[in-house]
């Protein structure tokens, strides 16, 4: 009995030592680095959202994070409406994704950016929709991320789309005759691409001669899969994948010797700026993306810019799509008369009234103007991309 | 009876009883005037969920001295089987605390028989297998689980295995293969929680005290001895585990019925480490330690949020600064010596106080 109790106290004791000890020090230097604050003082609006900012999908989560940064520092500075952004880290998990969402409630969040990632957007949409607080996920690609929730939209386009999409591409550009698909088949990104392009490829008639699945384990090694295909004889093969694993195949599959076309989805985005990938084993790639860090317009360029001074690399995609939300979120905003000093319910009402009948054009939208629909999902169009000479042509 | 005539585990078992209704009650009123911040109200359920399962994994690592690097598997197994019935029940009723009851049930009993089909054979070796067996147990389970699908619809359930070729007419897919349980009902509370706890610490402190949980305990400190006086060594061996997995498997369904979705990957080996984690770090056969160590390090990441990317770091070192002062012995003594102190004076007061 004395021995537990002891070391209980001791316990107690040097946990609460421990926490006053950093306690001090954490405060301080937040509000720095993790905020980015209104300019001038004024009441802002609170935005929030989680993303994996640690852990292996951190690459989109610090994507998604710098690009909403730069585009809520712009808007702040137009001097109207202020946002005050927050984002907090999920390590890409359900359940720290919706302990992160509850630390933004308490710190009084009225609109959310989501989630970064699709399982933990699945998890804090449901959250949204109870709480009645507005969400617009940067990229959270999964249909269960909107279904059934009529506060809760989309900026990326949803999987099946891109599955649906890809098949048409490819059988209406007559890219190959036989087809191969590599897919991780215990990630739903890429799973759900998977089975809406089997689907459509039936309806169309392409013949898929080679199916080959890996899972988080077993993302190092190819040969298997990429044998299975070579012997098949495809000359096409389908990446629904992101780019980490896909930049492995064009490896592998090169030092094999086999050169098929390779065809990849908006995952695929950010393999030119991989770091210590040949980027000429990418040359001929195809690729289905809404963004295109190269794209000559006006705003696209401002953003390369800005994001290159600030965080000393190309942008991909999610970092557009999160630059994206804060400027519809800014426009929806500012058509509804929306000031800091509203609910997150009442803002959570005008903005549902907005985005099902609001006309945004940005970024990821290709230059022409995308809507919502009910469901939440968003109306743009992939693009058709092929790399060459180290950058995105389009096809 | 007072505390006094009571044997000393009797007491011990009381105090932890008092421990958790006494954290239950403080909850429920802070819930009640609202003075509970939404992170904290969010983690409820989950705390009592890894109290489940540490306290479940105490029986197998600190009672039966059998190392598991499982555990989560035997979560997993409940939590799919149970929340399946759970989605199935909630078409037909909307009494929740029933539905959550018969899918626990459900789940628990899936998991036993999982805990059971994979202690016959390694239970009856000596050794480290169970740690092994148990290692691929987890994998296998996360690696069926993420190829599954099962739909419903009027005319009952659908499954199918590795590729979805389940055809409904206007039916719902509960398991989506890597996308998991997509549509849970969500029956879990805090209240269903804390009963959880409380029975499952009454059958491990009863088990403990009985006939069966010495001959257990006998098996641990020296099989060859506990033998050699005719215990049945599989069958005991098996009794703590099958116990152990299925307290697993109800904890499973609280926590998976607290969110909107659960992949199978939640629940892997890293799951399962950090339960072990709680139960080393609360004590081995001590069930107090794992609930307060299950509780501690399920809210200190979310507490050290402040310290945004060095979080994990923090929380690192606060747990190695954890395990050396609770073995330290110039600490130990120093906290006695104020505890006698402390003790001299009541007892110069009351002379009661003679714990």
């Amino acid at each position: 009995m004395k021995m537990k109790t002891k070391k209980k106290l001791a316990l107690g004791l040097v946990l609460t030592m421990g926490l006053t000890m950093f306690a001090g020090c954490g405060n301080g230097g937040d509000a720095k680095t993790d905020d980015t604050a209104a300019t001038d003082g004024a009441a802002a609006i609170k935005i929030g959202g989680t993303g994996p900012l640690t852990g292996g999908a951190s690459i989109y989560g610090i994507a998604v994070k710098q690009g909403a940064e730069i585009a809520v520092a712009e808007v702040n500075a137009e001097g109207g409406l202020q946002f005050e952004l927050k984002m907090e880290d999920d390590a890409h998990d359900a359940e720290k994704a919706v302990n992160a969402y509850n630390t933004l409630k308490d710190w009084g969040m009225q609109i959310s950016l989501n989630s970064v990632t699709s399982i933990p957007a699945s998890a804090t949409a449901a959250e949204n929709f109870n709480d009645r607080i507005f969400g617009l996920t940067p990229s959270g690609s999964a249909p269960d991320v909107t279904k059934d929730k009529d506060n809760v939209y989309q900026m990326c386009f949803s999987d099946p789309n891109q599955g649906t999409a890809s098949a048409q591409y490819i059988s209406e550009q007559k890219l190959g005759t036989k087809i191969a698909v590599i897919y991780k088949n215990d990630d739903p990104y890429s799973a759900g691409i998977y089975a809406k392009f089997m689907e459509e490829a039936d309806a169309l008639g392409l013949e898929v001669v080679s199916e080959g699945t890996f899972t988080t384990d077993s993302q190092n090694d190819f040969s298997v899969q990429l044998s299975d295909a070579k012997n098949a004889g495809a000359d096409l093969l389908f990446l629904p994948i992101y780019y980490d694993a896909a930049s492995l195949i064009l490896t592998q599959a090169n030092n094999m010797g086999y050169a098929p076309k390779f065809f990849g989805v908006d995952g695929m985005d950010g393999i030119l700026a991989l770091e210590g990938f040949d980027t000429a084993l990418a040359e001929g790639v195809m690729l289905l993306t809404p963004f295109s860090a190269d794209a000559e317009d006006e705003a696209t360029k401002n953003f390369v810019a800005k994001y290159q001074e600030k965080y000393g690399e190309v942008p991909n995609q999610f970092a557009a799509d999160a630059y994206d939300c804060i400027y519809a979120l800014y426009q929806a905003c500012n058509n509804a008369g929306v000031t800091a000093d509203m609910t997150a319910e009442e803002i959570n009402d005008l903005m549902i009234e907005q985005f099902s009948t609001m006309e945004f054009e940005g970024l990821t939208t290709g230059g022409a103007v995308a809507t919502w629909n009910e469901a939440g999902e968003i109306s743009k169009v992939p693009q058709g991309m092929v790399i060459q000479n180290g950058a995105y042509v389009g096809m | 009876m007072s505390l006094k005539i009571m044997n000393k585990t009797t007491r011990s078992n009381m105090i932890t009883y008092a421990m958790v209704i006494i954290a239950f009650v403080i909850v429920q009123v802070l819930i009640g005037n609202g003075s509970i911040s939404s992170r904290l109200q969010g983690q409820l359920v989950p705390i009592c969920a890894y109290i489940v399962m540490a306290i479940s994994l105490n029986l197998t690592v600190g009672v039966l001295g059998e190392l598991s690097l499982g555990h989560a598997g035997f979560m997993s197994a409940g939590a799919f089987s149970g929340i399946v019935v759970a989605s199935c029940l909630s078409q037909n009723t909307d009494n929740e605390p029933l539905i959550l009851v018969i899918s626990m049930i459900v789940g628990g009993v899936v998991a036993a028989i999982v805990g059971f089909l994979v202690g016959v054979p390694v239970l009856r070796l000596s050794g480290d297998y169970l740690a092994i067996v148990t290692l691929a147990f987890g994998e296998i389970i996360k690696g069926i689980v993420n190829n599954l699908y099962v739909g419903l619809d009027g005319s009952g359930l659908h499954v199918s295995l590795i590729k979805n070729t389940v055809e409904m007419t206007d039916g719902t897919m509960l398991i989506n293969g890597p996308m998991g349980l997509t549509t849970i009902p969500r029956v879990a509370s805090f209240t269903a929680g804390f009963i959880l706890i409380l029975v499952c610490l009454f059958v491990i402190f009863n088990l403990v005290n009985s006939k069966s949980g010495r001959a257990i305990m006998a098996l641990r400190d020296n099989r060859i001895a506990a033998q050699s006086v005719g215990i049945n060594v599989t069958n005991y061996k098996l009794m703590a585990f099958v116990i152990s997995a299925a307290m697993a498997g109800m904890a499973g369904v609280l926590f998976t019925a607290n969110f909107s979705t659960v992949v199978a990957s939640k629940f892997d080996f890293n799951t399962s480490i950090l339960i072990l984690v709680f139960v080393v770090l609360g004590g081995l056969g001590n069930m107090r330690g794992s609930i307060i160590a299950a509780t501690v390090l399920t809210v200190l990441p979310e507490v050290l949020r402040s310290f945004s990317d060095y979080r994990m770091l923090v929380y690192a070192i606060v747990l190695i600064v954890m395990m050396l002062a609770t073995n330290n012995p110039t600490l130990k003594q120093g906290i006695s010596m104020i505890i006698s102190k402390l003790k001299g004076k009541n007892s110069a007061k009351g002379g009661s106080a003679n714990v």
